[in-house]
């Protein structure tokens, strides 16, 4: 028999061939997929995966956003440091003042000095007592803020100095705790972003691994015939897989894009609104509104890994459905 | 095959199938070309199958089929010539006995060696099989698709086999619009289209006219002749009295020979 087909092959050549390639119909299709794409099943998943993918995106842009707006906040917050003094019985408030603006001063790292007046210190006080109070009986402290330079400053040794010449008196708050605090909730926003993307991941695998199941039993015909004319099982998941995976580049590219569109409009409107009564709030909490590049590659580097998922759980839905 | 250089019946038969040189009555080549050289192609001995808790479908039922040989399968409907040819293609396996194809017992064939049997198989089904959602050639083209070759070095045989049966128009169609007859032209196309070296056709002829259908058993016995043995099922007398072949004959479960 080997002998038949070799005899066959080498009949086979390529002058014959050329010889008999027939003009085909120009509408002939010749290679199309295997497994039956155009279904209500099939757009169905699309749709799921665009929306998954959707929400996947919105969830990393946000995450993207707060910590990017974490990061500025720690940044600008990072650069200042504040000496408090307090007023004193038997104590002159202006010369500790500016006693501790002098150590201050002569610490190596501190590039700039700024001594808020009464006023000003009172005027910090207005959200919380209102406006117009005569606040001169009060013992309010008053504040010294320090730029920081380039290179950081011993603020361990700028703290020591301050208790040593004015014990109980001056005092450097270096936000310490407030950044602390910022972090964390940063974090944890990012880690609830990070973790919304993985779920919506597993349940885009869980509804392949549906979807595949039903169009495999609903393929059953065409697996038996593939079989029978000589398909590998491997050949079979591949097909499965070129179909899923085409439906899941589709449902990732709608998700990814909505969800890109979604932020651009967001941005749009934050800027027109910053020019509102309520931009200056939008503003401090969200920045620009910008995801920033980071954000973009985020939302489709999303769209790209629903569409492996999408590839790899149906092969390997399919491998098992046959094994 | 032939097929390679011009289609059976580009040689010896015309294309209304009566034939140049009258009426057909063929002497199949009813043993091995090479006798005792090679293996059985299929051999059953005291196979039992059944379905379920069912009763036996067929019973002790023991045979071989040598190479190059050409028989045909009948006996009544629900006789269990179907399951006969299933057993063969390995898609359902014995309750009891020894099936081995191509010299390979397959109560424990691994995957991949069913594959590669299978592919060494064409069958034509009683209900055509044909892929609805594609076209005409590229269910004909599928055997040879499957097997990883280029779109570009199967297209001329694909199209010549055929315009051979008589579906050179129709091959961009999708099966649903094809006629009985052309579906089961479309099936038999693409059961030949990879030279099997073992062909099994359920009742290949039961769809279309007597004209057709001798076309289509010349076509098996030129098949049959360049060495591929075959297994036809069928119940046309007139098919089997044409032609001097083997006769598998199924009755009450079990098998006789005749011939």
């Amino acid at each position: 028999m080997d002998t038949t087909r070799e005899r066959s092959q080498a009949a086979r050549t390529a002058p014959d061939r050329a010889a008999v390639d027939p003009a085909l119909p120009p509408t002939l299709r010749r290679n199309a997929p295997l497994v039956p794409t155009d279904s209500a099943a099939s757009r169905s998943l699309a749709a799921v995966i665009a929306i998954l993918t959707f929400l996947a995106g919105l969830c990393a842009g946000a995450a993207e956003i707060v910590a990017s707006s974490a990061g500025q906040w720690q940044g600008t917050v990072a650069q200042e440091v504040t000496i408090q003094v307090r007023p004193a019985p038997g104590r002159d408030l202006d010369a500790d003042i500016a006693r501790a603006d002098a150590i201050a001063k002569a610490e190596p790292g501190i590039a700039a000095t700024r001594v808020f007046s009464k006023a000003e210190a009172e005027r910090l006080l207005e959200p919380w007592l209102g406006s117009g109070l005569d606040l001169s009986d009060l013992p309010v402290p008053r504040l010294i803020t320090l730029k920081l330079g380039d290179q950081s400053p011993d603020l361990k040794h700028l703290r020591a100095g301050l208790a040593e010449a004015m014990p109980g008196v001056a005092s450097l708050d270096d936000h310490a705790l407030w950044l602390q605090r910022l972090s964390t909730a940063a974090n944890t926003f990012v880690g609830i972003g990070v973790g919304i993307v993985a779920l919506v991941l597993v349940a885009t695998g869980l509804a392949v691994a549906f979807a595949t199941r039903g169009a495999m039993a609903g393929n059953r015909e065409v697996v038996e015939v593939l079989h029978f004319v000589g398909a590998d099982d491997d050949f079979i998941a591949r097909a499965f897989q070129r179909r899923f995976f085409g439906l899941g580049l589709r449902g990732g590219i709608i998700g990814s894009a909505a969800a890109l569109a979604a932020f651009a409009l967001a941005g749009l409107l934050a800027r027109t609104w910053r020019s509102g009564p309520a931009g200056d709030e939008v503003e401090a909490l969200f920045g620009a509104f910008h995801i920033g590049w980071r954000g973009y590659a985020s939302v489709m580097a999303i769209g790209v890994i629903a569409s492996l998922v999408t590839a790899v759980i149906s092969r390997l839905t399919v491998r098992r459905f046959l094994a | 095959m032939a097929m390679r250089g011009g289609h059976p019946g580009a040689d010896g038969m015309d294309r209304d199938g009566t034939g140049a040189n009258g009426p057909l009555r063929e002497t199949a080549t009813t043993k091995s070309l090479l006798s005792g050289a090679e293996g059985p192609v299929v051999q059953f001995e005291n196979v039992g199958m059944r379905y379920g808790l069912g009763p036996e479908v067929l019973s002790d039922v023991s045979f071989r089929i040598q190479p190059h040989s050409f028989q045909f399968l009948t006996g009544p409907s629900g006789a269990g010539k179907t399951t006969l040819l299933r057993l063969i293609l390995l898609s359902v396996r014995p309750t009891r006995g020894l099936v081995s194809v191509f010299g390979n017992e397959v109560s424990g064939i691994s995957s991949a060696s069913l594959t590669g049997l299978r592919r060494r198989m064409g069958v034509v089904f009683q209900d055509f099989r044909l892929l609805d959602h594609l076209t005409t050639y590229e269910n004909v083209a599928l055997p040879l698709r499957v097997q990883g070759r280029a779109e570009t070095s199967y297209r001329a045989e694909v199209v010549e086999l055929l315009r051979w049966v008589g579906l050179g128009e129709r091959m961009h169609v999708l099966p649903p619009l094809l006629s009985g007859g052309e579906k089961q032209r479309a099936a038999i196309a693409r059961a030949l289209i990879a030279r099997p070296d073992l062909l099994l056709a359920d009742e290949p002829t039961g769809n279309v006219d007597p004209s057709l259908g001798r076309r289509l058993l010349r076509l098996f016995l030129e098949l049959n002749k360049l060495g591929t043995s075959v297994i036809i099922a069928t119940h046309d007398f007139g098919i089997m009295d044409s032609v001097d072949a083997r006769r598998m004959v199924i009755g009450d479960g079990r098998l006789r020979i005749e011939g």
